[in-house]
């Protein structure tokens, strides 16, 4: 229908400074030292710039990027009355915010000013040739053809709520939560399970110290639940989470604890005398027993307890309430339900945390077969003062002490063929720490680890490693265990000793721990979906950048702490948490957030047509934002007249996947249009 | 029913009971296995040990021969004959320049696509949903399985189910009536070729898994290869001289304990062929 195209254009080009012959475009070509100029030949680009259509001004110069180099482009904006600038020179990713800063500094507006990548799409890919100076002649000339085209665009202010919401009660979420909060600002903590602590409340000693995870995780997990900042709701998971960065809306269940908190005050009672007492503890790995009506661990905080519906009796059978009629308050409710809260945030830390493999598709180390092949963190249950055998290393099996213990490390971990490629982490410091504590607590015992490598990287941790091997006498052994079976009530352990005199090595054990690979808890890919964030291929949250974002997600106003970006130990976690708490503060020290135009637009045009848009919504189902919703137009007395799709602008992350799936052609990007990139592609065919 | 079948050298030698047993229970349950045409030699150790090109263009040219058969599928009872024959499938199929190569070398068309099933995916296949109606009389012994190394690796083309605790043939022995026993040697080492070279080797390494399977009170052996069969039956004289004691366990083919809980006669399952006196019976 070209009829119609051409009302279109009339349409969304009414308010673009446009056409090319008004155009006064400034072309700036930098050598970057000699990254450019050794390939490329920018004196003769600079000259083919100069002949362009709608070229006012070209130049070339050492350094762009630096004081003379800007001065030297803000100079020609206002002596030669530039409508639009194209600087030639390295990757927008580096140096834009610059040259836009500098032009805006001129009294042009930034979006006037992009930016043609010479060094990595050129020169820095390219032997020095014609072709590659005739490459980057083409480079510029599609940037000058964009740049004819451009509307000045004005950075994108949205308000900021100043709550942070953080999702898991471990290590990392109890730090970021604390922080956050002593900067003033309030917080949301939520936690799945009926306590806070995560993983390191199940530890014994922590390394390279040796001090006891319990003492310094507790005092922090009272501070958390005193801080007046600080909301926090345990048994909830966070069920839906709506809204863009500052303006997040969060859709939080409250899982049915049975008791009425208020009334609750913790005795305990219930918890004593309620007939299922049978039920595998999950704090203590299944290595000791709770009831259906209980508080995890002695320190839990809160430290009320809830009841397991899916074990409780009266749930399963309809009858029992031993607990209601025991409680001294009248706090059990058999009757309550899961409570959904809806709240408003402005930012998000993910620190769900992570997981143990069940070493359970590793037939050859037969855990699950035989009680005493335990993991690492049933390990450090045995060890702790609070676990089921009160810190004695004692063995599953029959409650003995094991004389002879094997440490199977990256059980899973490094196993590209059967596990997982990547390396755990924790385990050489963990694994070490065990045998340590082990030697410590069983005088005369015998320890035996099986390594690969010992990854000591940290401060203090090699050493530790070495105190190991050297004062308790741990041996070590460089290589993979074949197989683990039992014989004669031992556990043959049947590996490899790689290094100097390489033989098979046997040793008949007591009991068996395996460093099994940390993996990423259970449900989160579901809860990354939820949040919109992106994931890695084991499910671990993606950081933005590996190096230079690491606490950032790609969603803005979305930040990761602790394990659940990849297996970490704990000063690490803490480092990170209090990295995304700092991250959130910024956000917060903010009333406003300004942030780039980038972002789709659905055309409107005068009345009658009021926009081409005919309200499809196949954007909006495209869109993976959920930035795009409807929008009535209605006439001066509320009559609507047209149902259009509009576009959020806080929410929209300017991907583009709507402006391929409008069949109208009415969604464009803002600095991205179809009829720049039009242009950009027609300059390159257009070569003569 | 008409499948494809691969021989190799055992199976008309040394373990002809396996040949025996497996034709009686396939005749008995209908199935007609036919041999490829002008079949030759696998390879074995010494091919791929020595040249690479000859070590697939011998299996290559059975392949080749099975796809002017027609055969759709090729059961190959020896593990070691199943694995060249599989891994030279897999290396074909993964280099199509080398495939070419090779076809050219034999003169013959070769699309590498015929279904080759060692003897327990055979089993598995054609004997497993009819066990219930052709189990007659259940072989009701303890027994260890013992599946070594060519059936289950390397693991990425032998696709075992378990390559450390494979279960099918357990699986199978159970439904025979038997009890599989739970057993850690299950893929060691029997020793392989050195029951030629170093026949001491062979007793160490087969004595190991003999007494385990012993000790745990297995009444017999069950295998699916003749490699195994060979040291642990054949050089039992090696094993005891290692264990230090008689070890008068038997080793039988899982095709033979088939024969023998289908009621064919110990003659037909090739029994009497054994170094070790096969005492199983079952209760007619």
């Amino acid at each position: 229908m070209p009829e119609f195209s051409g009302i279109l254009f009339l349409s969304t080009s009414l308010l673009t400074v446009k056409p090319s012959c008004m155009s006064k475009i400034g072309v700036f070509i930098c050598h970057c030292g000699e990254n450019i100029s050794a390939t490329v030949d920018v004196v003769k680009v600079a000259e083919e710039a100069g002949k362009l259509e709608g070229v006012a001004f070209s130049t070339d110069y050492k350094y762009m990027c630096s004081d003379p180099g800007q001065t030297l482009i803000k100079q020609a904006i206002k002596d030669k009355g530039l409508t639009g600038v194209v600087v030639a020179a390295c990757s927008p990713r580096m140096h834009e915010p610059t040259f836009r800063k500098a032009c805006a500094e001129a009294g042009l507006n930034p979006y006037m000013c992009e930016m043609s990548n010479l060094r990595e799409h050129c020169s820095w890919v390219h032997d020095k040739s014609d072709a590659t100076t005739q490459k980057a002649i083409d480079l510029v000339r599609t940037l000058v053809e964009k740049v004819k085209h451009n509307k000045p665009l004005y950075n994108i202010k949205v308000p900021v709520t100043k709550t942070a919401l953080v999702i898991g009660g471990g290590i990392a979420g109890i730090q970021a939560s604390l922080d956050i909060a002593n900067a003033g600002h309030k917080v949301v903590l939520i936690e799945k399970d009926p306590s806070i602590g995560g993983h390191m409340s199940q530890l014994s000693e922590t390394f390279p110290t040796l001090d006891c995870s319990q003492c310094i995780l507790t005092p922090r997990m009272v501070e958390v639940a005193q801080h007046p900042n600080i909301t926090l709701l345990t048994y909830a998971e966070l069920e839906k989470l709506e809204g863009f960065i500052g303006n997040f809306k969060a859709t939080i269940r409250k899982k049915a604890k049975s008791i009425d908190e208020k009334l609750c005050t913790g005795c305990g009672l219930c918890t004593t005398k309620c007939p299922t007492k049978k039920i595998p503890s999950e704090f203590n790995t299944g290595l000791g027993f709770r009831p259906a009506i209980y508080v995890p661990f002695p320190q839990a905080v809160p430290n009320k307890p809830v009841i397991d519906k899916l074990n409780c009796q009266y749930y399963l059978k309809g009858k029992c309430k031993v607990c209601e009629k025991l409680c001294p308050t009248g706090a059990i409710r058999f009757d309550q339900e899961d409570e959904l809260v809806e709240m408003e945030v402005g930012a998000v830390v993910a620190a769900t945390g992570f997981n143990v493999m069940e070493p359970s598709g590793f037939p050859e180390y037969g855990y699950g077969k035989y009680k005493d092949v335990i993991t690492g963190l049933q390990f450090e249950r045995l060890a702790s003062a609070s676990g089921p055998t009160l810190g004695e290393i004692r063995r599953p099996s029959d409650g003995k002490i094991p004389q002879k213990i094997v440490f199977i490390a990256c059980a899973g971990s490094r196993d590209p063929a059967k596990g997982i490629p990547y390396c755990s982490k924790i385990c050489c410091m963990y694994t070490a720490k065990h045998a340590m504590l082990y030697q410590h607590k069983v005088h005369g015992g015998e320890s035996y680890i099986f390594y690969m490598d010992i990854r000591a990287g940290g401060k203090n941790y090699e050493e530790f490693t070495r105190r190991a091997i050297v004062e308790d006498e741990v041996n070590y052994i460089r290589g993979r265990v074949s197989k683990v079976y039992e014989e004669n009530g031992k556990l043959i352990v049947k590996g490899v000793d790689t290094l100097l005199n390489a033989k098979p090595v046997e040793i008949e054990a007591d009991m068996v721990v395996l460093a099994s690979a940390a993996i990423a808890n259970p449900g989160s890919e579901e809860l990354a979906q939820r949040m919109h964030i992106s994931y890695d291929a084991y499910n671990f949250f993606s950081e933005a950048h590996p190096k230079l974002k690491p606490v950032e997600t790609n969603t803005a106003g979305i930040f990761l702490a602790g394990a659940c970006q990849a297996p970490k130990d704990i000063p690490e976690t803490v480092s990170q948490a209090s990295g995304a708490a700092a991250k959130v503060a910024i956000l917060f020290s903010q009333n406003e957030l300004s942030r780039e135009p980038v972002v789709a637009v659905v055309n409107r045009s005068p009345a009658p047509l009021y926009s081409t848009c005919v309200g499809c919504f196949m954007c909006a189902t495209a869109c993976p934002y959920q930035a795009i919703s409807e929008k009535l137009i209605t006439d001066r007395k509320g009559n609507v007249i047209k149902r259009v799709a509009k576009v959020n602008p806080g929410l929209c992350q300017g991907c583009g996947t709507c402006v391929a799936f409008c069949r109208s052609k009415s969604i464009d990007i803002d600095g991205y249009s179809n009829e720049q990139m039009y242009s950009e592609v027609m300059a390159l065919l257009n070569n003569d | 029913m008409k499948i494809g079948f691969y021989p190799g050298c055992s199976l008309t030698g040394s373990s002809r009971e396996y040949n025996e047993s497996l034709f009686s229970i396939s005749k008995a349950a209908g199935i007609d296995l036919v041999e490829i045409t002008d079949w030759n030699c696998c390879g074995a150790t010494a091919a791929h040990n020595l040249n690479k090109e000859l070590s697939v263009s011998l299996p290559a040219r059975n392949l080749a021969l099975a796809e002017l058969d027609e055969m759709e599928e090729l059961v190959v009872p020896c593990a070691a004959c199943y694995n060249r024959l599989l891994m030279t499938q897999h290396e074909l199929n993964e280099d199509e320049a080398l495939k070419n190569q090779i076809a050219q070398k034999l003169q013959m068309p070769l699309k590498n696509d015929i279904k080759i099933l060692n003897v327990l995916q055979y089993l598995e296949k054609y004997f497993v949903p009819r066990l219930d109606e052709l189990v007659k009389f259940p072989l009701a012994y303890d027994v260890a399985c013992y599946y070594g190394c060519l059936l289950v690796r390397p693991n990425k083309v032998m696709q075992a189910d378990r390559w450390e605790d494979p279960m099918t043939m357990d699986a199978i022995m159970q439904k025979l009536g038997a009890n599989a026993l739970d057993w850690p040697f299950k893929t060691e080492c029997c020793g392989a070729g050195f029951s030629v070279s170093k026949t001491e080797i062979v007793g160490e390494l087969s004595g190991k898994i003999v007494r385990s399977a012993v000790d745990r009170g297995a009444k017999a052996l069950v295998v699916a290869c003749p490699m195994c069969h060979s040291n642990l039956d054949m050089r039992r004289p090696a094993i005891e001289s290692y264990l230090k004691r008689k070890v008068d366990v038997p080793v039988i083919y899982i095709t033979q304990a088939i024969a023998l809980a289908m009621g064919l006669s110990p003659k037909d399952a090739g029994i009497q062929r054994h170094f070790v006196p096969v005492n199983l019976t079952v209760n007619r």
